[in-house]
């Protein structure tokens, strides 16, 4: 069976370009923008409620944390870029060391992300806990909020983490190449769009106070 | 009429058998019949739900259920109904058969991705009918899953959240396939204002698609997380606001009630010119009203929550709002008819279903305007009217579009005829029935039968029972549809490639179409509607 399918697919796959493949992404990645938006309007909405609760429970945060993250995700996009440019000049071995970068990247950001998490587990700062619900109203808002928004991304960064360890191997393997990126520029894509979401994320939860 | 079909010429149908090569198949056409079957599965499940709840509304008091299960049963007919059935249907399943035909494509743009959000959908559906029957309380806060009730009560809520989130999914997914597919994939000569106008309706609802359903996905999950974390972004109780949970819902299930009605709108739009051989009247004008459609509903919302407490301004906003959206209604309707003055009308099942599309339409667009002026709204919200009136849109308007859909393509689709009488006479049934079922309610929801509500005031007995024998009538006729249309699949007359004599793309290759649809891609070198091809002058 496995044959008549890649046929079929073969036959399908000649009509996709990369224009068509990367309007497609970014599509999606539009829709990856109003997932958030819905979180920020929620976000928006509190914070004129609550802003005297969210000003004290942001103070909790450690932006030294938030800082080196926004700092660890925005070299890696660079990285990826750079990992792009160089399958496009043919430089296969640079390329996929630079892919590398960007996983040891992401790995340092979800490293940082743990002792965060760590950290506000360690004073029962997450929903549902004892402490969280002798907080005011605004602050387990806060929390809440944190939680929704910081997990929802770094959902994301796992699941372009593994995007990019599949390009990884492709690269490696001679799949994508100079004629072929188009699943490598859509990897880009979507870790930079990791990396714009945080951009927002940081200053809202960590640096107004 | 041409008899070249009679070899049985390899087809999309027949290229390949067994049922391993349909539930892997990437080719847009079997894709879209498994839509359709899934889609008629849950159709008549829910259906069946509707009849059973107006067979316990026939008398007063519990007549076949407690009152609980009545709400379940509400519940369930709504999710079923509006994100299993009605939001995918048109666009997913017809949308899947024609839309890459129409503009002279061999699939769409993603067809591996259009088979996986069909089983995203899958996934989707059998988690709600899960929700049903998994351990604990059926869901019973309604398809809106307004907050704080279901936030706190005791039923299995989150199943049903997470079936309409991965719903949600498969909707974006098919949305972004159109689109890419309608932007990329046109045969030469195509160009934006060549393109038919069905295609055109299934642009504007894919990016409402796009737009709106990651809206509603994200709210949906902050339901989820209120109740499994206790975070309460929407209970009061907790320092949330209810209010910002049905924003945020109708934000998107507002601009979803266009989802449903624009690819019905498009199908009708082709039926009309095709049964009246004659142009389309005012095709631009149908265009951007399409477009209109989708830009301006979704600023709309609001007039959901006229009573829930909204500020003087938003009020008079969207109900301002709300009214500007009848204008590019109506502007269709204009056109529709315009099309058939002075056309050979040839009055074939499509046809009916499309006229009485726009009998249904223009009823429920007209006590829209009812809902969507202040006044009276706080009068009849939360009443039997409200249900009367979004039937008659969703049913009368998306249903009797669907069929109206399922008629005109049915020769394409399997290349066999069905039975046309039987047809007229089943579409007899379903349109008295849906009168006598639904009109009622008008008159109830005035007089103030609240909707949702398990039993009534002695003084509704005689609009019940009517809207209830309606309801008999409106099944008989589903089933003599449906009977008409399965027994024909293999039974019925040969079809030729163009029975109904259309000049859109789909009616110039053979019936079925031929597995890559077409040998050579079409050069496009006119407009969509011209009625001089060799068929019309045979006629």
């Amino acid at each position: 069976m496995s044959t008549t399918e890649h046929s079929e697919h073969s036959e399908h796959s000649e009509y996709i370009d990369v224009e068509t493949g990367k309007m497609g992404m970014w599509l999606f990645l539009f829709t990856e923008l109003f997932l958030f938006g819905g979180l920020f309007i929620v976000y928006a909405v509190m914070r004129a409620k609550y802003g005297e609760d969210f000003h004290h429970a942001a103070l909790e945060l450690n932006a030294f944390i938030g800082a080196t993250n926004t700092v660890v995700l925005l070299v890696s996009s660079m990285t990826v870029a750079m990992s792009l440019t160089a399958i496009q000049k043919s430089q296969k071995n640079l390329a996929v060391g630079l892919i590398f970068v960007t996983l040891i990247l992401a790995g340092v950001f979800m490293i940082n992300k743990y002792f965060e998490y760590g950290h506000k587990f360690e004073l029962h700062l997450y929903p549902g806990s004892d402490v969280m619900r002798n907080l005011p109203p605004g602050e387990i808002m806060f929390f809440g909020l944190y939680f929704l928004m910081t997990g929802l991304h770094l959902f994301h960064v796992v699941v372009g983490g593994i995007l990019l360890t599949i390009i990884m191997l492709r690269v490696k393997s001679g799949k994508i190449n100079k004629e072929h990126f188009l699943l490598h520029e859509n990897g880009a894509l979507y870790w930079h769009l990791v990396d714009l979401i945080w951009i927002f994320l940081f200053p809202l939860l960590y640096l107004i106070t | 009429m041409n008899n070249q079909v009679s070899a049985e010429p390899l087809n999309y149908l027949n290229h390949k058998t067994g049922l391993w090569s349909w539930l892997t198949a990437t080719d847009h056409k079997r894709i879209g019949l498994l839509y359709l079957y899934a889609i008629t599965i849950f159709f008549l499940t829910a259906a069946v739900l509707g009849v059973l709840m107006k067979i316990e509304k026939s008398t007063i008091g519990p007549t076949i259920m407690t009152a609980q299960t009545y709400n379940a049963l509400f519940t369930l007919h709504g999710i079923i109904m509006i994100f299993i059935v009605v939001i995918p249907g048109l666009a997913a399943v017809f949308g899947n058969i024609c839309l890459p035909i129409m503009i002279g494509a061999k699939d769409v743009a993603f067809p591996k991705l259009n088979l996986f959000s069909f089983y995203v959908y899958i996934t989707g559906a059998c988690l709600g009918l899960y929700s049903q029957f998994a351990n604990g309380h059926s869901p019973d806060a309604g398809w809106t899953f307004y907050v704080p009730y279901s936030a706190e009560v005791n039923s299995n809520i989150i199943l049903a959240l997470l079936a309409a989130f991965t719903l949600g999914f498969a909707s974006i997914l098919t949305g972004l396939n159109f689109i890419v597919t309608i932007h990329r994939m046109r045969a030469p000569g195509m160009t934006w204002f060549r393109m038919p106008l069905f295609p055109w309706s299934l642009y504007a609802t894919a990016w409402i698609q796009l737009l709106a359903t990651p809206v509603v996905g994200i709210t949906l999950l902050m339901v989820i997380a209120e109740r499994t974390l206790h975070v309460g972004f929407f209970d009061p109780k907790l320092g949330g606001d209810p209010v910002l949970y049905q924003h945020l819902f109708w934000i998107y299930s507002h601009p979803a009630v266009y989802v449903m009605i624009l690819p019905a709108m498009g199908v009708v739009t082709e039926i009309f010119p095709t049964f009246s051989q004659k142009p389309v009247f005012g095709y631009l004008p149908i265009v951007f009203s399409s477009l209109a459609i989708a830009l301006v509903g979704y600023f709309v919302w609001g007039h959901h929550m006229f009573t829930s407490g909204m500020s003087y301004e938003s009020r008079w906003f969207f109900s301002f709002i709300t009214f500007l959206v009848a204008i590019p209604s109506a502007i269709k309707v204009f056109n529709w008819l315009s099309t058939m003055y002075g056309g050979s009308v040839d009055l074939q099942p499509p046809l009916l279903y499309a006229i009485s599309f726009i009998f249904l339409f223009t009823i429920g667009g007209f006590t829209g305007l009812t809902l969507g002026a202040v006044a009276t709204d706080i009068h009849v919200h939360n009443t039997d009217f409200v249900v009367a009136h979004f039937h008659y849109i969703i049913f009368g308007g998306m249903g009797f579009g669907f069929f109206a859909a399922m008629h005109y393509w049915y020769p394409k689709i399997y290349g066999r005829m069905y039975h046309i009488k039987w047809a007229n006479i089943a579409w007899g049934f379903l349109f008295t029935g849906f009168n006598i079922l639904y009109f009622p309610m008008f008159v109830m929801g005035i007089q103030g039968m609240p909707r949702r509500y398990y039993d009534y005031d002695p003084k509704f007995q005689l609009g019940q029972t009517i809207s209830s024998v309606g309801a008999v009538i409106l099944f008989i006729g589903l089933i003599a549809m449906i009977t008409n249309l399965v027994y024909h699949v293999r039974r019925g007359a040969k079809a030729s490639a163009n029975p109904w004599h259309g000049v859109t793309l789909e009616w110039q290759v053979p019936s079925p179409p031929p597995h890559e649809n077409f040998d050579e891609i079409p050069v496009i070198t006119r407009e969509p509607y011209v009625f001089d091809n060799p068929y019309t002058k045979e006629k």
